[in-house]
């Protein structure tokens, strides 16, 4: 066995939240509430701002949601890619996938079908 | 070189027995949070497709009111960051200043809730309850079901300071700590989708 190989952690892996360095995470709170703070009042701008470009925005909201969201993840849940962290991190990950799914899958299908439905005139006329 | 006595690098993992039952039951916890996601991805998908099919009815700009969205957020937020104070004292032990921070929690999210509630009740005074057209009904779905998950939440914090008041800052209470934690932050995490798409959305 190599004698350089420094294992502090649990060689089965960390759970979200169960690793114990206080002053870290103390940091790590602080951080977290100023970066989401600022990108909550830029969502809030972007959106009822005429200075931006107008199909942009949305882009934009979506970008400042999903940072958003990834500071919460590691700063407040402390999920990272860390070795220790991998169950958690495929587990996001997986879940990250679940989501897209559903929500693109459902939104794509229901606009084919709405783009396909017989226009309403017509279907009054059929039932006649 | 190893940390753990009694498991050198030698053991391979399958044989190192199981992990240690806060590392389980907070993976077990997260498993639970990213299916609740989920569940709240299923109520996005609706909200997403059904957003446009007001019925000649009230329509998203006409119903909300972006202050008291922000408002909303920064308590919901406020109260993320007193939730993991109330983490941190409980891993240091400090009893009250962990039910102190609770406490705190407990009042944010609270406040939430009841501006939460005065929105859903104008706005079914208005006219424009869950039964007026198929984009409030997801509208109400989408945002109840988050509302009902805080309203948990603060059932749980009671609960949680009443067992470090009984139990004292026992393993067991830490885990449901634990617990309640991830549970707090990952309802921030919903809300930052439902406040974008919903609320500012709806202006586009």
């Amino acid at each position: 066995m190599s004698t350089d190989h420094q294992q502090t952690e649990d060689p089965q892996g960390e759970a979200p939240g169960t690793s114990e360095k206080p002053g870290h995470k103390l940091r790590s709170y602080v951080i977290g509430i100023g970066l989401a703070g600022i990108l909550t009042l830029m969502s809030f701008w972007v959106a009822r701002t005429d200075t931006i470009y107008g199909p942009g925005v949305p882009v934009l909201l979506g970008v400042l949601a999903i940072a958003q969201m990834g500071v919460h993840l590691v700063f407040f849940l402390h999920i990272s890619s860390a070795p220790d962290q991998a169950n958690n991190f495929l587990s996001l990950a997986f879940g990250i996938f679940v989501v897209g799914l559903v929500v693109f899958g459902s939104m794509l299908i229901m606009a084919n079908l709405n783009d396909q439905m017989m226009p309403m005139e017509k279907l009054m006329e059929m039932q006649r | 070189m190893n940390a753990l006595p009694g498991t050198p690098d030698s053991v391979p993992l399958s044989l190192r027995g199981p992990a240690p039952t806060r590392v389980v039951i907070a993976f077990g916890f997260w498993l639970f949070l990213l299916s609740d996601i989920i569940i709240f991805g299923a109520l996005f998908a609706a909200y997403a497709v059904l957003s446009g099919q007001t019925d000649g009815g009230p329509s998203g700009p006409d119903l909300f009111d972006r202050g008291r969205v922000l408002l909303e957020t920064g308590i919901l937020l406020a109260s993320s960051f007193t939730c993991g104070m109330a983490m941190l004292a409980a891993s240091a032990k400090q009893r009250s200043k962990m039910i102190v921070w609770l406490l705190g929690t407990f009042a944010l999210g609270g406040a939430f809730l009841g501006i939460e509630v005065i929105e859903f009740s104008e706005m079914i005074s208005q006219g424009a309850g869950p039964s007026r057209s198929a984009f409030l009904s997801s509208f109400f779905a989408l945002v109840g079901t988050h509302g009902l998950h805080v309203f948990v939440g603060l059932l749980w914090i009671v609960l949680m300071i009443a067992q470090a008041l009984t139990m004292g800052m026992h393993e067991r209470v830490q885990n449901r700590l634990l617990c309640f934690a991830l549970f707090w932050h990952a309802l921030d995490i919903v809300w930052v989708g439902v406040f974008t798409i919903v609320y500012l959305g709806a202006h586009l």
